[in-house]
């Protein structure tokens, strides 16, 4: 390591060697504790493949929903000048750092059968939110969507915006220049924003199992699996955990050009 | 498209007041020093800027539509082309944009890129073209949506000087056959006399000065309009006095005679000119002088050196300055 200013102070190597193992020793740990003979069994029984399908299916119907709401959002608060417009960025990022549970609950508050919400739909309708997989979809959105507005609000705001002017002079409203113009050129942002967002949803554990509990077919997505399976059977849980760790490094990979190409 | 006449009378909050008008088919090159207002006039009329006032164009008050209904085709300084389309793509957009079919403005984008001499380039995007090339796709693009009035912001800037030369050519042809108004930022006393019916001239904002090209290069009211065509430009009571560089004589001791045409001050620069030196003096104004590399020898001028400038009466051509403006700028 050699460096023109001089060698990097210990100081900073120690803490910086000791944070990395930090992380990482866990998970080598867990893959060093799976064992491999009962790994397919684990992963190929019914609960299991139930709540792997379900965990994918309420992710995709999440980041999809996430995508057709929190797409337009962050045109707005990237692209229009309007009063409330820090107050409403402020707004969308709470979610992002209130703990999930607290979520759930207040997803209970608005939509359970008492909700604000929860209690008319269910007078309208006989439909309720929690305890369904519908419920899921709504708590994954409910704690994605701000990764999602985020992230695709920093890649609209880097799309330099007199591109929309250029289209405007041209004679483009704006819905075409949001469709021609603005979104292909903040494309790889989006498609990040977008996939960052589906990973998020695809570990949601507080707000789910707060919501809608845990019942397997319908509410039991694969981290509440790994939570209720880590109390009877410590071996199951691992080789579950491993799916998850696989899926994440998938991301990873997916997204390498995104955050690791750039130094 | 019916050719009318634009009749302008703008603000741009403190930074341009500008009234102008401009006849159908005729081509206005505006020019002025840097942050004289060029660029905020092209954007108000164009829509981008905020802007008081009126801009007519026949019976419609531009400034009253939005940017979109304008038909006002503005090439932008650094063309702005869009990255991830094609140049048939980036042509056609306007047209697509304004309701066309895709094949129909296809069609007419090809065209418009034949016309430029490029149509074998349709298919590549904005990076893998040169200078030259994009801003021949960036003024069609602009041409394609066939608009009453091309703005065009200093279309040569950036590009090597025989591309420069030739796209000059190239423009001037487009623009005869344009039917529409156009008006043409410029830096370049060339681009002014060479492409354009009329010249405006702004300074801190206002005309300082509008007309046929020959006649505000015969007689410029803007120190940067008697700079850009190379000639010393004084003010004398309510007359403008030019006249050239090689017709200042140079000295050290104040000059003999009666003449009141001498000034003094530190010689700020040399360069060579063609086949001569070119000083430029901070006297009570800037002024140019030329004079034979042996003369600047003899004389050891270098910067700093303190001296006398003078120019014969017969050489200095002098004219009425009017206009509201300060013609010095000073």
């Amino acid at each position: 390591m050699r460096d023109r200013l001089g060698r990097p102070p210990v100081l900073l190597i120690v803490p910086a060697v000791l944070g990395t193992l930090l992380l990482l020793v866990p998970l080598v740990a867990m893959v060093a504790d799976t064992r491999w003979q009962a790994l397919p069994g684990h992963l190929t029984s019914r609960t299991a493949l139930e709540a792997l399908r379900l965990s994918l299916l309420t992710s995709t119907v999440a980041i999809a929903v996430c995508l057709v709401l929190g797409l337009p959002l962050a045109w707005l608060l990237a692209r229009v000048d309007f009063r409330g417009r820090q107050a409403l960025r402020a707004l969308v990022t709470v979610p992002l750092v209130l703990p999930p549970v607290v979520a759930g609950v207040a997803l209970r508050s608005a939509f359970g059968r008492t909700g604000v919400l929860g209690e008319p739909l269910l007078a309208w309708t006989g439909f309720a939110f929690p305890f369904t997989t519908w419920g899921v979809v709504l708590a994954h959105v409910f704690v994605s969507m701000p990764f999602v507005v985020i992230a695709i609000e920093g890649a609209l705001r880097s799309a330099d915006p007199r591109y929309d002017d250029a289209a405007a002079t041209l004679g483009a409203t704006r819905w075409t220049t949001f469709r021609r113009v603005t979104v292909p050129l903040a494309l790889p942002g989006v498609v990040a924003g977008t996939v960052l967002g589906w990973a998020r949803s695809l570990g949601e554990f507080g707000a789910t199992i707060t919501f809608n509990g845990n019942y397997p077919g319908t509410t039991q997505t694969m981290p509440t699996l790994i939570y209720v399976t880590r109390q009877a059977d410590q071996d199951a849980a691992l080789s579950l955990s491993l799916v998850m760790l696989l899926v994440s490094i998938g991301v990873l990979v997916a997204l390498r050009d995104h955050w690791l190409g750039t130094p | 498209m019916t050719a009318r006449r634009l009749e302008a009378d703008l603000r741009v909050a403190a930074r341009v007041r500008a009234e102008f008008a401009a006849e159908p088919g005729e081509v206005l090159a505006v020019i002025g020093p840097n942050g004289a207002g060029k660029s905020s006039l092209l954007h108000a009329l164009a829509g981008l800027v905020d802007a008081e006032g009126h801009a007519r164009l026949g019976g419609t008050d531009l400034l009253a539509l939005p940017v979109r209904e304008r038909r006002v085709g503005l090439v932008f300084q650094g063309q702005l082309l869009f990255p991830h389309l094609t140049a048939l793509d980036n042509v056609a957009f306007g047209l697509r944009a304004r309701g066309a079919a895709r094949a129909a403005a296809d069609a007419v984008a090809r065209d418009w890129l034949e016309r430029f001499g490029i149509a074998d380039l349709a298919g590549r995007r904005p990076r893998e073209l040169s200078g030259g090339q994009a801003q021949r796709v960036a003024i069609a693009r602009a041409l394609a949506t066939d608009p009453d009035v091309l703005l065009l912001d200093e279309p040569f800037t950036g590009l090597d000087v025989s591309v420069q030369m030739a796209l000059r050519i190239e423009l001037g042809r487009h623009l005869r056959d344009f039917a529409g108004i156009a008006l043409l930022v410029t830096h370049d006393a060339l681009d002014a006399l060479t492409l354009a019916d009329r010249v405006l001239v702004l300074d801190q904002g206002r005309v300082a000065q509008a007309g046929p090209p020959a006649e505000v290069a015969a007689e410029p009211r803007t120190p940067h309009v008697a700079r850009l065509v190379g000639l010393n430009l004084v003010a004398d009571g309510d007359e403008l006095m030019t006249f050239t560089p090689d017709a200042v004589v140079v000295s050290l001791t104040e000059p003999e005679g009666s003449s009141r045409l001498r000034w003094h001050g530190p010689v700020a620069s040399l360069a060579p000119h063609g086949d001569a030196v070119r000083l430029l003096v901070h006297a009570a104004t800037d002024l140019l002088a030329d004079v034979t590399p042996a003369a600047a020898a003899e004389l050891g001028l270098v910067p700093g050196t303190e001296v006398w400038l003078s120019a014969k009466a017969t050489a200095v051509s002098r004219y009425r300055s009017s206009g509201d403006a300060d013609p010095t700028g000073r």
